[in-house]
């Protein structure tokens, strides 16, 4: 808790400021208050040019319709039922967190429960490092590594398009591992040692205190790491852009190419869509889309971490 | 807590299965764990490989030719001048604003802010924008800097799309640094008659920079790293000159890399692996550079 390192309040500190002071903090609190003003832009940005999109297209013929077919070039028209493109992202999310998800809970109990320190000081940097491969470069080895060479060989050359979503999303998984791995790990960590003491003392086995007490005792935190993790899934742009492919479709083949709303955005853009289109205005309806639900998933694990930062503390 | 020798207990090891089921289960759980973990660790390790045996032969057979050219339609003349040249200006003009910016806001929040609901309003909303998707802060940069503000797909654009990007990063990080410093380094200060101002300015902050800077560096790497902001306001590839001004068109080595990949002809997939080793080696030395801050010029108090 940060309440015993915080500054004691101006009652300490000399009262009267010198000249100029003011102004400082005045800066000081500007700059605090600007991501504030990110926020307003943000949803300013979004909505403004949405609410021109859904004046053309009826909101709810975009939340239901199930073609994603904007037309191309001078023609301004097109079916826009964003649903293809939201089971684009689920394929991508659940996909991802089936490698993502055990890989990454084995790795947090390995490391808060077995590993020996000299293992951890070599595993958390190596983590790390996933962690900030770019993701262009992680599509780069989804295209010229996971497909060619790991899907197609297991599952068939005829079976596995070039653009697939099983690669996407196992380049998304790999992403999202070091995400679940170390929030779950700083779960476990905060799982008081008397816990497990006393169930070592009952006679209970590593495994059994692992499972039956820092597991559920970790709960919280393991279940806001699992949904930051599928929030990152959702907006991931560039592997699944460059692997997972760029064909809107309703479909539950992962062998097939698909398109994601994030793909949707970052493909249009590179094609130069007239301002003022619907086309250039459905970037925003789904950029809206994406934003009110990668918003959702991280404020509930927000509070899901408070929770459990307070439970032992 | 002083251990009491138990006959019973010493005889039974600790941590492990009372029968012969639970020890094959505690087996096949810990090596389990061992594996996930080891998968994660390889996935890596064939990552950077399948990058350096895709891209070495190209980089190493012209280096000069590669960092020297500028891009081509003949994947063997192409080059990533103009890319690096503008990954560069990004990298400073990212800097420039979020640093001053990021470190402000921390200190505000950190040292002067009241606790009000304003401020746990502020708070809340740096946590939710550190997880907006870095591809909404482009559609961000693409209205208001692009569109609004017409400054067009230049280098200016782009450089303040990546600080707004980064910004919640560096202040959680100059937070967590700031935190760590004593209460009585600022007690001291006051003592000796110090506003709560030149107590910060001249002891607290100099005492967190080393960590603040450990955390600004590794969100600068991330930013760098960042290609999908970057193709939203309309980074271009085909640039035929370095840019001399913040109003100038720009390439970046991510949006090159990626450019590349979609091409189909093999040898622009070796040309983006080449990229890729370029662009790699450039986060590892400024994470070494954060690294070695951290260990070097952190503070044990």
């Amino acid at each position: 808790m940060a309440i015993p390192l915080q500054a004691p309040d101006i009652g300490i500190a000399r009262r009267r400021s010198r000249p100029g002071e003011r102004v400082i903090v005045g800066l000081l609190a500007l700059c605090g208050l600007l991501s504030v003003l990110v926020t307003v832009g943000i949803v300013l940005v979004l909505a403004g040019e949405a609410a021109r999109f859904f004046a053309k297209v009826p909101i709810v013929d975009f939340l239901t319709g199930t073609r994603w077919a904007p037309s191309g070039g001078r023609v301004d028209a097109g079916e826009f039922g964003v649903l293809p493109l939201i089971n684009g992202s689920l394929m991508i999310a659940a996909g991802s967190l089936l490698v993502g998800l055990p890989l990454g809970l084995a790795t947090a109990v390995y490391l808060s429960e077995y590993a020996p320190a000299r293992v951890r000081g070599i595993v958390k940097p190596v983590l790390e490092i996933l962690a900030g491969i770019p993701t262009v470069v992680v599509g780069f080895f989804a295209l010229n590594f996971i497909t060619p060479s790991l899907l197609r060989p297991v599952f068939g050359e005829g079976r596995v398009f070039i653009f697939n979503a099983a690669a996407g999303a196992i380049a998304v998984g790999l992403m999202i591992l070091p995400v679940i791995a170390s929030i779950s790990e700083d779960a476990m960590r905060a799982v008081p040692n008397a816990l497990r003491e006393a169930a070592f003392g009952m006679g209970a086995s590593r495994r059994v205190v692992a499972l039956r007490v820092v597991m559920p005792a970790a709960l919280s935190g393991i279940t806001a790491s699992v949904i930051l993790g599928v929030s990152r899934a959702v907006g991931e742009t560039m592997a699944v852009t460059i692997a997972a492919g760029n064909t809107p479709r309703l479909t539950t083949n992962f062998f097939e190419s698909i398109q994601t709303l994030t793909a949707y955005i970052a493909q249009t853009v590179s094609g130069e869509a007239a301002a003022g289109s619907t086309r250039y205005q459905s970037l925003f309806a789904v950029g809206a889309t994406l934003f009110v639900i990668t918003l959702g998933m991280n404020l509930l694990s927000i509070r899901l971490v408070r929770r459990f930062r307070q439970a032992y503390q | 807590m002083t251990a009491v020798a138990l006959p019973i207990a010493a005889r039974l090891r600790r941590g492990a299965s009372r029968s012969r089921l639970g020890l094959l289960l505690d087996a096949v759980f810990s090596s389990g764990l061992f594996v996930g973990t080891f998968l994660g660790v390889l996935a890596l390790g064939l990552l950077l490989w399948t990058v350096y045996d895709r891209g070495w032969e190209r980089l190493a057979s012209d280096p000069s030719g590669f960092f020297a050219n500028f891009v081509s339609r003949f994947p063997a003349r192409a080059g990533i001048k103009a890319a690096l040249y503008g990954t560069a200006w990004l990298m400073g003009l990212t800097a420039l604003f979020s640093f001053p910016i990021g470190v402000g806001a921390a200190v505000y929040l950190e040292e002067f802010a009241p606790r009000n609901r304003l401020t746990s309003f502020v708070e809340a909303n740096i946590a939710n924008l550190a997880g907006v998707p870095s591809v909404v802060y482009g559609i961000l940069g693409l209205g208001v800097f692009v569109r609004f503000m017409r400054m067009g797909p230049s280098l200016l654009a782009g450089g303040l799309t990546l600080a707004l990007m980064s910004l919640p990063l560096i202040i959680i990080a100059a937070r967590e640094s700031l935190r760590a410093v004593p209460v009585s380094i600022r007690l001291a200060a006051y003592a000796l008659g110090a506003t709560k101002w030149q107590a910060v300015r001249h002891h607290v902050l100099p005492a967190a920079m080393p960590g603040t800077m450990t955390g600004v560096i590794l969100s600068l790497s991330r930013a760098i790293g960042e290609t999908a902001p970057l193709i939203v306001i309309g980074a271009a590839v085909s640039i035929f000159n370095t840019p001399d001004d913040v109003r100038d068109p720009f390439s970046a080595l991510p949006v090159l890399i990626f450019n590349w990949t979609s091409r189909p002809q093999p040898a622009f997939a070796e040309a983006a692996a080449a990229a890729g080793i370029v662009l790699l080696a450039m986060l590892l030395a400024m994470n070494t550079v954060a690294i070695f801050l951290r260990k070097r010029f952190a503070t044990r108090w």
